[in-house]
């Protein structure tokens, strides 16, 4: 999966299963995803996880700052 | 003969509604069976019945009832249960109330029905599926109540109620809304236990700052080669090294009784946990001393998705012997907690920082943690509470040994 509204319909679907009641179309493109949809330590793991295994991509930890906001998330899964 | 009651899931909670039997009369029951599904002011609790025997007269659903009250009554193996509903109804209607659907639940989104990343593919009985698809729900959709996390046919005709009754609100008393929970009522709850905790219980409070940096280059070193499904968060490893030090320091894990202080049997760390739209539930990881990090990392994570997502279970609600609360990364960098009584204790940590640290004389650059302890002096003073934080300390500064 290569292509940014996919990644962008991936990262809907797994809000989806940590936050339903978070919209991820009210959230600007370069808004910290943490703090616009209030997830916890768990949550972003969750949300990491859920990332990881739809896109196929590891996603090390020490790339977690580039997933924080939606265009870096599509940046970095769509690379 | 033995009377199957309205269990106190914590000091706050004085009624609760069965919104579902998960077992029929006359089925037999083992200690520690689910057998119905309560709702309270924490959401909807899996109630675990713990004799071993035959289950009979069990209560109509829909009634808000006391705690303490009859729920069902269970007979030894072999004998049959009586059938004396009277009894126990007239008990119960006495104080039952009309179970009025509060303002703002239905409003509340379900949780239910999210597929979890970490298990996005749920196994799901025959049964299960058969009647999902009748009624026109995606079983593949459902939370599991079975084994493993399976679809059964009780977490079908769950949801099932709960689409109906979004159709027909007049319905929505009797649902089981798992994972809404009625926020004024949630608020009202945690008012009074801890206007009672504040009453009651003559706080301390002591604090330390912890090198973090030991324990943040062992988590590193772990998670970097492991997929995101095995990873741990630095809250894993507080709740050890807490569980460890309190194995050293009995004399905070545990309840105060008429004053005097009462060992609890086994650490039962009570996880304190923020549910999504407010509110605040603090469920046990049982034995938490003696799991490994990556089990108490599966245990928190099943946890928490239970405490939001609904499933939570009686004994969870009533076994924590202290209770832990870590704030997460993006929290504040202290907090000094309200004790949940009648536990003596409650531990707190802050967000983890980067701060100017002074070692062997030199400033450097260190990621540190501050660890708070509130205690009640009725059970002990400021110096034992400072050989717990001590010792906390101490653990975390041997990350591979938690």
């Amino acid at each position: 999966m290569k292509n940014p509204i996919d990644i962008r319909q991936l990262a809907t679907d797994v809000l989806a299963g940590i936050a339903p009641e978070a919209d991820l179309s009210t959230v600007g493109d370069h808004e910290d995803l943490r703090e616009a949809l209030d997830l916890d330590s768990m949550d972003f793991l969750n949300f990491i996880i859920g990332l990881s295994q739809g896109s196929g991509v590891p996603i090390p930890e020490s790339d977690y700052p580039r997933l924080f906001t939606l265009q870096g998330l599509v940046a970095y899964l769509t690379r | 003969m033995a009377d199957f009651l309205m269990p106190a899931l914590g000091a706050d909670m004085e009624t609760g509604t069965v919104v579902q039997w998960l077992v029929e009369p006359g089925a037999r029951v083992k200690p520690g069976d689910v057998v119905a599904v309560v709702e309270t002011h924490k959401g909807a609790i899996d109630v675990e019945c713990f004799l071993d025997g035959v289950i009979g007269d069990l209560v109509p659903v829909g009634e808000r009832l006391p705690v303490g009250a009859v729920l069902a009554r269970v007979m030894e193996t072999g004998g049959k249960p009586a059938v004396s509903v009277k009894a126990s109804k007239s008990a119960v209607s006495a104080v039952a109330q009309p179970a009025s659907p509060p303002l703002g639940r239905e409003a509340a989104a379900p949780r239910t029905g999210q597929s979890t990343p970490v298990n996005p593919r749920r196994k799901v009985s025959p049964a299960a599926r058969q009647r999902a698809l009748q009624i026109g729900l995606d079983p593949d959709a459902l939370s599991g109540t079975g084994v493993d996390g399976a679809v059964v046919l009780g977490d079908v005709e769950r949801a099932g109620r709960r689409t109906r009754s979004v159709a027909a609100p007049a319905a929505a008393a009797s649902a089981a809304h798992r994972g809404s929970f009625d926020p004024v009522q949630m608020r009202q709850a945690i008012a009074s236990a801890m206007a009672r905790s504040k009453r009651e219980i003559p706080h301390y409070y002591l604090s330390s700052t912890v090198d973090f940096d030991a324990a943040q280059a062992w988590l590193q070193a772990w998670n970097r080669d492991r997929d995101p499904v095995h990873r741990l968060l630095p809250a894993v490893l507080l709740l050890k090294a807490t569980a460890l030090a309190l194995r050293e320091v009995p004399q905070f894990n545990g309840f105060c009784e008429g004053g005097v202080f009462r060992p609890g049997v086994g650490i039962h760390v009570g996880w304190a946990t923020a549910l999504r739209g407010g509110g605040l539930v603090a469920p046990a990881i049982h034995g938490a001393d003696g799991r490994s990090p990556a089990e108490l990392m599966e245990a928190m994570r099943d946890l928490v998705q239970r405490a939001r997502a609904g499933g939570l279970r009686s004994s969870e609600l009533t076994d924590p012997t202290v209770t832990v609360t870590s704030l997460g990364d993006r929290g504040a960098e202290s907090v000094l907690g309200v004790i949940y009584p009648p536990q003596v204790a409650i531990i707190g940590f802050g967000r983890v920082v980067e701060r100017p640290w002074v070692v062997d004389g030199q400033i450097v650059a260190r990621r540190l943690v501050n660890l708070s302890l509130a205690a009640d002096h009725r059970t002990s003073d400021g110096h034992l509470g400072g050989q717990l934080l001590a010792a906390i300390q101490q653990h975390l500064q041997s990350p591979e040994t938690l």
